[in-house]
This record gives C-alpha cells, structure tokens and sequence, in this order.
C-alpha cells in the first residue's frame, strides 16, 4: 500500500510541475510529460518500479482516445475519409515500410530481421500526435485529418502484421546473432558502422555496462508485451480460418448494433440510480468491455472501441460519454508519455550515443520524405502539408508492441530489438519539437506568403471581420447581404477554405498580428468586427487599432461584463456582449410563456437594457484594469448606489421612472377636469 | 355573412378599463378574426405580405383603439404606411380594397361636449377622424362612422361600460350577420343609437 501511494503520488507530482511548465514554455503537454519521465526515471529504477509494465497500462489512454476521436466523427464524415484512409494510409505502411527494409537490407541485416524492421518503423505514435493535434487545435485542419487517417489505417494495418510476423521466425539466425552479441558486445554496431553511418561514433565507449542494462529492460519488455498479445487470451487462435474471420465480423457487428441499440436503454435504466459516478461506471465498463472483446477476437482494441465512438458520434449520450471518458484518457496519456520518458535506457543510449542518435534522425526524415512526397500525391497544400509530413515522421507505442512481439517470436535478435526500442522512443520524444518547429518557423513563412498573395489583389475591404466563428459568421452574412465587401480574417483554416469556395475574401491567420491587420487593408478599412472567440484576442486586438489606427470604428465583442471594461480602457465604445442580446430575449420570451402582453414584455425587456447599459457605461468609467474590481473602492461604492436604485425600483418607490409604467398611461380624472376648467377660465377673456 | 377583421391597437392594454373589457367582448363573439396589433408586431416589424392577405379575405375591416392626440396609437400608422402600398390599396391598379367597408371603434377621454366648436376640442369628434376616412375613400372603400365611448375614463364608476360593451357586441354580430345598417348610422355612433336591421 505504502509504495502504491508513493509511486501514484511521484507520477502525479511529476505530471503537476512539468506539464505547467512546459506549457507556459509553448512547448506542449507531451514533452511536459515525457520530460517528466526522463527525470523520474532513475527514481522509478531505485524504486524497483517495474516501468514496462506500467506503459503498458497506461497504452489504454490510447484506446481511450480513440473512442473520443470516434464520438467526434460521425459515421457520414467517416465514410467521406475512406479515400484518405486506405491511399494515403496504406501508401505511408507501404513506401515507409519498403524503404526501412531495403535500407535495413543496405546494413546488411538477414532479409527476415529487414522485413521486420520495416513493419516496425513504419508505424507512428497516435498517442502523442493525436494529443498534440487536439492540444493545438489542429485536428480539424486538412494535415490534422489526413494523419488521422493515417494512424487510423496503421492501427488497422497492426492485426495482418501480428499475423504475419511468426512466418519469418528464424530462430537459428536469431540465436547466432544473440550469441555473437554476448561473445563480441560491439559487433552489431561495428556491423552497421561498415556501411557507413557515423564510424568515429562507436569509438571506447563502456559496452559492458550498457548491454547488461540492456537485456534487463529487454526481458522487461519482451514479457510484459508479449502477455497482452499471447494466446491465453485469445479465444480465435484455435479456430479454422473461416470461423475465425466469421467470429472476428460478429464481433464487430456486435459493437455496432450495440453501440446502436444498447446504449440507450443502457443510460435509462442507470439513471434510475441518479448517481453521476454511475454514468462515469458505465461509460467506463463500455469501453473497457470493448477492449476486452476485441482482444479476445483478436483484433486491435483501440480499433474496436473507435467504431463504438463512430456509432455513438449521434447519439444524445455522445457529451455525457465524452466528458466521463475524458480525464481518465489524459491522466492515461500523460502517464503513458511519463513511462515512454522513464524507460529512456540512457546506459544503452550514451554507449551508442551517435549511432543511435543518427539512427533516429535518419529514421525520421525518411518517414517525412514518404509523407511529404504522400502528401504531394494527394494534394495537401502549404502548411497543412508540412503538419502531415513533421507529425508523422516518428515511430511509436505500436512500435513497441511489434518489437516485443517479433522477440518473443524469434524473429529479430534482442540486441537488435533494444537499439530500436531506443530509436522509437528518442524519435517520439522529438515529436513534440517538430510540433513547435511547425508552429513557430513554418506556419508564419505561410501566413506571409499567402498576406503577400492577397495583398495584390486586395481592393480596400470597408468592413474587417476578426473571427469567423458563430458571431463573425453573422455579422459577416449581413454586411455581404447588405452589399458591403468583407474581408475575414480567421486562424480555421479548414472554415476557411469553405468560406473560399463561396467567393468570400478570407485571410488565414491569427488576427492580432499587426502585419496581417495591415495587409487585409485595415489602413483604408471603414471598420473592424473584432468577433473571435479568444477573449485576450479581442482585447488585444482593440488595443492594437486603437493606438495605431485611430480613424477605424471598432466594434467588439465582448464575452462578459468585465471584458466590457477592459474593452472601454483599450479605447473601443462600440462594444457588443455576445449572449446578452439572446439572453434578454430569453428573458422576453418567459415573460411572454408567463402570460404578459408581449408588447409589454418587449418594454420590459427594452428597460432591461437600458438599465443594463447604464450600470456598464457607469462602472466601465470607473473599472481599472490594473486593480482587480474587488479591491477598486470608487467601482466598489458605484456599484452599491446601484444596486440600491435597482431594488427601490423593485420595492416600487420609483415606479415612474421604468418605460413599462410611462408609456400610454391614460390621463387621469383630474387631468380632463383641469383641462375644462382652465378652457372655462380662458372664454370669458376671449 | 360578412367577414370581420377586427384589429385591436392598445400599446397601454394593461392600464386600459375600457378597450381591455370591449376587446374581452369581442373574443367572445364567433365567426369573427380578431388580431391584437401590440401583441403580434411588439417591435412594429409588421409582415406586410400577411396584412395583405387578411385584408383580401375580409369584407369589414374594424380598428379598435383608443383616440391617442386625435389619431390612432402609433401602431396602427405604421400599418397603414406599410400595408396599404399602391397598385394594392390604391393608385395604379390598386383595387384589392374596392368595395369592403373600414370603421373605427375609438374611446376619448374627453366629454361629448367637448368635441363641438364651442367645446374646448373645438372640433367634433369626426373631424379628428378624417384622415383614415379619406384613407378609406383612396382605397375605394367605404368609410362607416365610428362606434365611439366619451368619457371613457369615468365610463367605469359612472356606469357607462357595461351599455357600451353590450353595444359592441351587437354591433360585432350584427356586421357579421349583415344585420348593421350603415345607411341608417349617425355621425357618431354610441351603444344608444346602434342601428340593426331586425333578422336576416
């Protein structure tokens, strides 16, 4: 019990500093994480932690992810991408696998141990390119779909190979070469070193050390993997082809029609409980079950429970599902990013530090070199084309499977087996650098370009949208309704493209940088919509064309009432709360469902916003962005006066002053009999 | 049987004591189309198209209201302005209107007194009305004289509503049932000298 705590609370300290850090640093959770892992790792081999094992717990984090990415696919979008999938996919397996063999083949490696390197190499990490994708909000983008695709196909593609792999057991070679690399601890590396990689690398480093650390993490990991994909589990292996692919597709069918039928009266019959956690228990116990009934089919896990996300992707229950699963999949992640960084076998890695390292790298631009070339192919363009080719150019966990699997099945030579595990975990490890490398120097170089193609034929936009979203979407149909040219400016690229299609003059780009202001015309633009969803964005925004372009009206938006203030001190007065105009009409609406008049409710709801606009416009004078609204004494007592006219108005002591009881008030009695009398007082002067 | 579209226009519906009680009346007689303006358009986007249609398929067209500084509430002049467009109202093929009958069912504050040249409204009540009667004669309608309440702010404590709503209802029936006689009206009609053919 004591060191189960001590090992959960390490893990979760670990995760808790780093991750922060590494964010606030731009570098994304997943190098926080694996981070992380690499610091803890030698606490972890004091510790006795058996860190193999524990990955392999936490690679249900990926199936976990798969069923989320399913709920967001709906089977219609699913089937749009079957081009995709199998092309693109199948293509990047193919090529990448046919080039790692020749190339293991150059090295002078049996054709065997080759071929089993190649099927090894030419899968990616989905776990760290689908987090970082979703992190960076770059799922939805042409290069974010296409490798989705293709992590979708390799995770496909795994099944045939576990198939395939024992034929090319050759347990004899195997054997030699295990021997050779007991008696001669360097002759593999030299081995490789004559067909020329890095031959002033290998030179006096302290193979002792590093081997026997070697075949300790090996026998770690051979066991653990080979557990998960052994026969005991498998309740197929036994059965005559035909009724092994007839099990296989019942199990299948099953998780559709389930998935389809089930889960409804599933969450009736668990509501009766109204117990939250029993939702989370359900929602669990699903994919857990579908785990687990794909293992026994033998197939893919992750595969199986995606399907069951695809065919939820419609069903009322898809948020409840989402958010029950979600933190269970992170906190699997992170300690799967965690153990990919503790099992880091930095003896093995310093002994054949440049080997290793140049393998990785070369690795890793082969596998850009096919995506790039895939991605020409099929016509992925500008930045997205270099998103597909840098997030895909890793190994990963499959990676580790495959290699604990082939070991176990004498296929490959443990000696082997150990410099690629290493390979595949230095090239997951620099994934998350190719990311920032995307982010900062390529995305930019685009935005540029595609500024300086626009800039050309620009003819002076009168109206500048900042956000195409739900808001700028509307504010943009009806300046276009009403004749006006737009010029939109949104970082979607995938909306954007869209918007394209329709003749709409759309920027791609994040709409605070002052070079892309400039070049959608905002120098002779009459005004700028600032509609984007980033709260700091608008502000910034605002700022920004406030101080340096004076003459263009702004109009923001606003998401709530202290963003109204901070919008009011960066200069704009042209500002729109953006679910306060639907929010009083709610409010009509219920006075109306209550039985008032609606032109009453109409008034009432007017003398709502009157009031309303009067307390903001009171307290934005007043707000100080740089002291908090609690410790602002002058905002502090407006506030009060307020609120103290407000319930007078409610207790009724200032009836007169609201429009709902001034308007059309009939005169009184008095009011006509004054009237007569001052007409009989005035006839006799007449 | 004649059909009636009666239009009521209160934007004050709450404070009111007498068009609130004529407009009750009035919900209760069958057969008749009833649309409070206020209710329907409570930010004047009226739906000319739909205003359209109501007035084709009606052959009395009655505005209840009350009398707002000599004309109608502010409504029922963006209805006209907007509803009555030519080539439908009027003007150049405009005919659509031909031959139906408008009428107005008003309530002043004032005393009947009031509303003579020697009364401190200085005009009669018609006078302040000939604005929508000569509406009516451009369309090619026929213009009836009004249904009227003096003194309508005393007609509750001084025993004046029950009569003028009861008079309303017959009037209601009666345009319906084609029992109203338009040629026999008085310049200003009250609930003491309705005038209704006996049966049809």
């Amino acid at each position: 019990m004591g060191s189960f705590l001590l090992l959960s609370f390490l893990l979760l300290i670990a995760g808790v500093i780093s991750v922060p850090i590494a964010t606030k640093l731009g570098l994304g959770s997943v190098l926080g994480y694996l981070i992380a892992g690499i610091i803890l790792g030698p606490v972890l081999l004091a510790l006795n932690v058996d860190v193999i094992s524990l990955q392999h717990f936490a690679e249900f984090g990926v199936v976990m992810m798969l069923f989320l990415v399913g709920l967001e696919l709906e089977p219609r979008r699913l089937w749009e991408m079957r081009a995709k999938l199998l092309g693109l996919g199948g293509l990047q397996v193919g090529v990448t696998a046919a080039i790692a063999t020749g190339a293991s083949l150059v090295f002078g490696l049996p054709w065997t141990f080759s071929v089993a390197i190649g099927l090894v190499l030419a899968l990616s990490s989905t776990a760290i390119v689908l987090q970082t994708l979703n992190e960076k909000g770059l799922m939805k983008s042409d290069g974010g779909q296409s490798g989705f695709s293709v992590l979708l196909f390799q995770d496909i593609a795994v099944i045939p190979m576990l198939a395939l792999i024992p034929l090319l057991a050759m347990p004899d070679l195997v054997e030699e070469w295990d021997l050779r690399a007991l008696s001669h601890a360097t002759e593999i590396v030299e081995t490789m070193d004559a067909h020329g990689e890095d031959t002033h690398a290998v030179s006096g480093h302290d193979d002792g050390h590093g081997d026997d650390h070697a075949d300790e993490h090996a026998a770690e990991h051979g066991g653990e993997h080979g557990d998960d994909h052994g026969p005991d589990l498998n309740l197929v292996d036994d059965l005559p082809g035909w009724a092994q692919a007839l099990v296989t597709l019942g199990a299948i069918g099953a998780v559709i029609l389930g998935g389809s039928y089930l889960t409804r009266p599933l969450f009736r019959f668990i509501e009766l409980a109204h117990l939250r956690e029993l939702f989370v228990a359900a929602a669990l116990m699903m994919v857990i079950g579908i785990a687990l009934l794909m293992t026994l089919v033998g197939l893919s896990p992750a595969l199986g429970t995606f399907l069951a996300g695809v065919v939820l992707a419609n069903s009322e229950y898809r948020h409840e599902l989402e958010s029950d699963i979600d933190p269970f999949r992170g906190l699997l992640l992170g300690l799967f990013f965690i153990t990919v960084g503790a099992a880091i076998d930095f003896g093995l890695l310093f002994g054949n530090f440049f080997l290793i390292v140049a393998l990785t790298f070369g690795l890793m631009a082969l596998k850009g070199a096919v995506l790039f070339g895939l991605a020409i192919l099929f016509r992925i363009k500008g930045a997205d084309r270099w998103l597909f080719t840098l997030s895909l150019a890793q190994a990963g966990e499959f990676g580790f499977v495959l290699l604990s699997f082939v070991v176990a099945n004498q296929v490959l030579p443990q000696v082997i087996a150990d410099q690629l595990l290493l390979v595949v975990t230095l090239s997951m490890l620099l994934t998350p650098v190719l990311f920032i490398l995307y982010e900062r120097v390529i995305t930019p170089k685009f935005i540029e370009d595609q500024v300086r193609e626009a800039d050309e034929v620009d003819e002076g936009g009168t109206v500048i949208i900042a956000g195409i979203g739900k808001v700028g979407g509307v504010v943009n149909r009806m300046m276009r309704r009403a004749g006006y040219t737009t010029v939109v400016l949104d970082h979607n690229s995938d909306l954007l493209d869209r918007l394209r299609r329709f003749g709409i003059k759309v920027f791609y780009g994040d709409a605070t940088r002052p070079d892309l202001l400039h070049a959608a015309g905002l120098d002779e633009a009459k005004i700028i919509v600032a509609a984007m969803d980033e709260q700091e964005a608008i502000t910034n925004l605002v700022h920004h064309v406030h101080q340096h372009h004076p003459h263009v009206h702004i109009i923001a938006r606003a998401v709530d009432r202290h963003h109204v203030y901070e919008l009011y001190a960066a200069g704009c007065r042209d500002i729109i709360r953006d679910t306060f105009d639907s929010s009083v009409r709610m409010g009509r609406s219920a006075l109306e469902a209550l039985g008032v008049h609606p032109h009453d409710a109409e008034l009432q709801a007017q003398d709502f916003v009157d009031a309303d606009r009067y307390s903001l416009v009171e307290l934005a004078a007043l707000y100080d962005p740089d002291i908090p609204a609690h410790l602002n004494e002058p905002y502090i007592e407006r506030v009060k006066e307020l609120r103290e006219v407000e319930e007078a108005e409610i207790r009724g002591l200032n009836i007169h002053a609201t429009r709902v009881e001034r308007g059309w008030h009939p005169p009184g009695h008095r009011d006509v009999e004054s009237i007569i009398e001052e007409n009989e007082s005035e006839k006799p002067s007449k | 049987m004649a059909r009636v579209l009666l239009y009521y226009a209160h934007p004050g519906h709450r404070h009111s004591h007498v068009n609130k009680e004529m407009f009750r009346a009035a919900n209760a007689v069958e057969g008749i189309t009833i649309v409070d303006l206020y209710a329907e358009y409570p930010r004047h986007n009226i739906r000319v198209d739909v205003e359209q249609e109501r007035l084709v398929s009606h052959d009395v067209i009655l505005f209840q209201h009350p009398l707002f500084w000599y004309s109608t509430p502010g409504l029922i002049k963006d209805w006209i302005d907007l509803t009555l467009q030519s080539g439908f109202a009027y003007g150049d093929g405009g005919d659509k209107l031909a031959g139906k009958v408008l009428m107005q069912a008003i309530t002043a504050a004032g005393p009947e007194d009031a509303y003579r040249a020697d009364g401190y409204q200085n005009f009669p009540l018609r006078t302040f009305l000939t604005p929508m009667e000569q509406t009516a004669r451009l369309c090619k309608m026929r213009y009836a004289a009004p249904y009227a309440l003096y003194s309508s702010l005393k007609a509750p404590t001084e025993g004046a509503l029950a009569p003028h709503v009861a008079g309303y209802t017959d009037l209601l029936n009666a345009l319906r049932d084609d029992r109203y006689d338009f040629d026999a009206a008085p310049e200003v009609v009250t609930s003491d000298n309705l005038s209704l053919k006996e049966g049809v």
